[in-house]
This record gives structure tokens, C-alpha cells and sequence, in this order.
């Protein structure tokens, strides 16, 4: 039988978040902002049908990057949280908060206990009565969890993104200004992201109950079209973003 | 609660009352309450009815509970939104029937919001079959709960109705179905008075009027209450999904009911 080599704590925990780290920076980033009517989450995602963000509950919705097995697996848990406990109390009672601090509390026990961390990055938003009682809680791989009230951004080159959506953010921004401006966040100086590189989904403050709503790729271009006409004026055209819309959530 | 998470082999996968069996243990599920003392008195439902028409399909249900020979309740809902494209509406011992509602409300979203797709109709009304079926122990005791189900389908553009029976067999009825204390009178006004691509107004009419002359005749179904301005509740499913008729609305189709009524000394 062979000893095991000592390896100081500190050491163990920096090769580990590197290794989450470096997952995590492999795949394409994700902003979420508050805007005027809701909450808009912006994800660089070829894929039509592995979704980066989905619907959690009527008011919740939940973003993850890195891994999509393993932010796919939260998510799912994340449903089944929600809906067992508005199945058994009432669906006032289910909050972000809570399954907030249940994903800090498991990414946190995985990240110390297990073999592996998980290499992923997750985002639970809650849609509250108005603009300063949404919540976006970011939770990080080691169950780091932070509370964000203007936006978030979730990813590898954090930094550089962050501090492009900082520059362009305005309090009560519309939906429009706001989705260009995480789009063109996302891209950087250097590249431009189409409808079909993007996945985009709002959670609307409107009359319904379920207030997720993904944007098609029509709707999508439509909106960003707009802005390479650079033409304020074709806002008025578009639907508002708080329709609800026919589109099955 | 904590996490619920799943081993890969041990998955309840996207069906929420697998889920609640292996997590929840407050809310027991329908079946296995034993309550063979048969003397229980319990809330019943009574009517409720659905029908084809042009865009769709509309669901109605009168508003009386009983419990006995005594009304339990006046304003009783039995007709809900089982998702945006479907609705369900029940008849039988009200307790269980509103619970497994509940139950399947939250199945079909769950299983859309894990899967990311919703089911098609026809596998919604297997659902609700299935949680009939469920039911089977308490309803040989007594407690039979039937459910209609109708919705419109997305892929075959038109509305479908599906009937139950107390062992979860489902049928799927061509334009129209009535189930309740008072559904045999209902049926009967509604097969006299339906006809192909039924417009919105004579739909509701008609459905109305089936409800009117089943509390006619069965004195567990509610009539449309003049004095505390209660109306029988009518929904109706169409490709912008589930709208509930306003109160107005349908106090105007019992005016004008009532009216030709009264001018003809009771007949219409």
C-alpha cells in the first residue's frame, strides 16, 4: 500500500477552483440585466434545444453556464424543489432565496467533499412586484452566492464583459436597449452576435401568471435589427416585451 | 427539503407524482385512505359539460356542492385551466376531485418545465387517466370522482373532448359530453341543440342552457342564482388558449333564456 503524498489544504482547494475554473471558461458566457418591465437573460448558445436558461416557476428562472449536463441536472432539481413545495404549500411560498441557498449549500458541499467540483455557474432570478424587488442571486462552483440588483454575468472573461454591460447600464433601461447592449457585451469590440448564435428569455412583469418567456429567433432579429439601423424609432414598431404574446412558455 | 436530486438509475424522471412519492412527506397522495365506514358525508360536485364548437372547445359546470340533502356550497368552481391549451372539469366528492386537479395541474407544467416541451393532448388525457385509475380504492368507497377533460390540439388544429369513467378509461367523444348528477339532461338539450361549426355565442348558449335544464331536473345541480348573482362558470380552449366567460357574459345568455322561457309559460 502507498502513502498518500501530504498536500497542504490551501493547495488542494486552489487546484480545484482552477479546475472549475478552467471548465467553466470553456464555454460561452451569459449576462442577465433588470430592465424596465422584467428581468432579461442573454446567453451565447448555438443550440436551439440545450437551453442555457428555463423557466424554474412562475416567477423564477434559472441560467447556468459551464457544463450543460451538470447545470441541466440543478435545473431540473430546481423544478422539482419548486413544484414540490408550491404542490404542498401554496405558490406564494415558493422564493429564489430558498433554492438559491439550496445551490450554494450543494455546489459548496461538492466543491469540498467531492471528487470533482462541479464546473458551473448558475443564476436564479425572481421577478418581484416591481423594478427594486427583482433579484438575481448568482451562485458560483464553490457555492459562493452573491446578490446582484442591476446584473449579472456568468462565464469565462467575466471581467472585460462585466465592465462593458457596467458602462452601458441605465437604471430603468427598456427591453431593446438592454438586449443590445448585453449582446454587444457578449460579443466584444471585435464581433458581432447574430439572432441564431443567441439564446434570449425574459421573465415580464405582466398580468399572467407565468411571466418566462423565451425569444424566437424572429422576434430576436427584429429587435436587433432595429439597432443596426441604428433607428431609435423602430422600437415603437416592434411588440412591446410585456405582451405575454401567444408563444407557449 | 433539500436538493432533490437523483441517482441516474433512480430518476422519477419528468412525471411529478413519481417525484412526490419519493419526497414529500406531507401531502399523501390520493389513494390509500381507507374510509369503508361508508357513512362519511362528503362535498359532491354535480354537472358539468363540454362541447365542440368553431374555435375550439367550451367547458361549463354548474355551482353547487352537496353534502347529503343539504347544499354545501353556492359558488363552487368545477371547470379549470388543467394548462393553457386544456381544461378540466370535475363532478363527484369534491375534496378529492379538487386535489387531483391540483395534481394534474402541476404534472402538466412540471413535465413541459423538465422536459421543455409540453405534452400533446392525447397524453394529457392518459395523465389524468391515470390519476382516475389511482383513484379506483376510494372510489369503491364512495368517493368516485369523474373528470371530463377537453383542450385544443395544436397539431390537429380543432378542439377534442374525453370522457372518464371511476376506472381511469377514457373516451374520446366526437362533439359533446356531460357527466354528473344531472349530466343525462344535460347531454340530451346539448345533442338536441348542436350542430357542426357552432359559433362562440350559440356554444355558450347552448351550454347554458344544457346546465339550466339539468338543475331543472336534478335537484343536486345548481340553477343560475338571480339573488346572490351566482352564474354556472364557462371556459372555453382555443388556439390563444384557456379564457374563462365573464360573469356578464353568461348572466346575459340566462337573461335572454330566462325571458324566452317565461314568454312561452315554461318552454322555450
Amino acid at each position: 500500500m502507498t502513502m498518500p503524498f501530504y498536500v497542504a489544504p490551501e493547495q488542494v482547494m486552489k487546484d480545484r477552483a482552477e479546475y472549475a475554473q478552467k471548465g467553466i471558461a470553456r464555454g460561452r458566457s451569459l449576462v442577465a440585466t433588470v430592465y424596465d418591465g422584467g428581468i432579461l437573460m442573454v446567453a451565447e448558445n448555438p443550440s436551439r434545444s440545450l437551453h442555457k436558461v428555463s423557466e424554474i416557476y412562475d416567477r423564477i428562472a434559472f441560467a447556468g453556464v459551464g457544463k450543460y449536463n451538470e447545470f441541466d441536472q440543478l435545473r431540473v432539481a430546481g423544478v422539482r424543489h419548486a413544484d414540490t413545495k408550491g404542490f404542498a404549500f401554496s405558490r406564494e411560498d415558493v422564493d429564489a432565496r430558498s433554492l438559491a441557498n439550496l445551490y450554494a449549500q450543494f455546489l459548496g458541499q461538492v466543491f469540498t467533499h467531492e471528487m470533482k467540483p462541479l464546473e458551473v455557474e448558475i443564476l436564479v432570478a425572481e421577478l418581484g412586484t416591481d423594478q427594486r424587488h427583482d433579484q438575481l442571486y448568482h451562485v458560483a462552483y464553490e457555492g459562493t452566492i452573491t446578490d446582484e440588483d442591476r446584473f449579472a454575468v456568468l462565464g469565462g472573461e467575466t471581467e472585460t464583459i462585466s465592465a462593458r454591460v457596467a458602462t452601458a447600464y441605465v437604471d430603468g433601461w427598456d427591453l431593446d436597449t438592454a438586449l443590445r447592449a448585453a449582446v454587444a457585451a457578449l460579443a466584444g469590440p471585435d464581433r458581432t452576435l447574430g439572432a441564431e448564435d443567441l439564446e434570449v428569455a425574459v421573465l415580464a412583469r405582466t398580468t399572467g401568471r407565468r411571466a418566462f418567456r423565451r425569444l424566437g429567433v424572429e422576434e430576436l432579429a427584429g429587435r436587433l435589427a432595429g439597432h443596426r439601423r441604428g433607428g431609435r424609432g423602430s422600437r415603437a414598431a416592434a411588440p412591446t416585451p410585456t405582451d405575454g404574446g401567444p408563444a407557449p412558455t | 427539503m433539500g436538493l432533490p436530486l437523483f441517482p441516474p438509475g433512480d430518476d422519477p424522471g419528468p412525471s411529478f407524482a413519481a417525484l412526490l412519492r419519493r419526497t414529500d412527506p406531507i401531502t399523501p397522495l390520493l389513494a390509500g385512505t381507507d374510509t369503508s365506514s361508508g357513512t362519511l358525508s362528503v362535498r359532491h360536485g354535480t354537472t358539468v359539460v363540454a362541447l365542440r364548437y368553431a374555435d375550439g372547445v367550451i367547458m361549463a359546470g354548474d355551482r353547487r356542492a352537496t353534502e347529503g340533502h343539504l347544499i354545501a356550497h353556492r359558488a363552487m368552481e368545477k371547470v379549470f385551466s388543467a394548462d393553457r391549451h386544456s381544461a378540466v372539469a370535475i363532478a363527484g366528492a369534491a375534496g378529492p376531485a379538487v386535489q387531483m386537479v391540483r395534481l394534474f395541474q402541476t404534472q402538466l407544467e412540471h413535465y413541459e418545465k423538465v422536459e421543455g416541451v409540453a405534452l400533446s393532448l392525447e397524453g394529457k388525457a392518459n395523465q389524468l387517466g391515470q390519476m382516475v385509475r389511482e383513484h379506483l380504492p376510494m372510489a369503491m368507497q364512495g368517493l368516485v370522482v369523474v373528470p371530463l377533460f377537453a383542450g385544443y390540439d395544436l397539431a390537429r388544429e380543432q378542439g377534442r373532448i374525453f370522457s372518464y369513467d371511476v376506472t381511469g378509461g377514457h373516451y374520446e367523444e366526437a362533439d359533446h359530453a356531460a357527466t354528473g348528477s344531472g349530466g343525462r339532461d344535460a347531454r340530451t338539450t346539448i345533442k338536441l341543440g348542436w350542430h357542426p361549426g357552432l359559433a362562440r355565442d350559440e356554444g355558450i348558449e347552448l351550454a347554458v342552457r344544457a346546465l339550466y335544464e339539468a338543475a331543472d331536473e336534478d335537484s343536486a345541480t345548481g340553477g343560475p342564482d338571480l339573488v346572490r348573482g351566482i352564474f354556472p362558470m364557462v371556459a372555453t380552449v382555443t388556439l390563444e388558449g384557456y379564457d374563462t366567460v365573464s360573469d356578464t357574459e353568461v348572466a346575459e345568455r340566462f337573461g335572454a333564456l330566462l325571458e324566452r322561457r317565461s314568454a312561452g309559460g315554461g318552454t322555450s
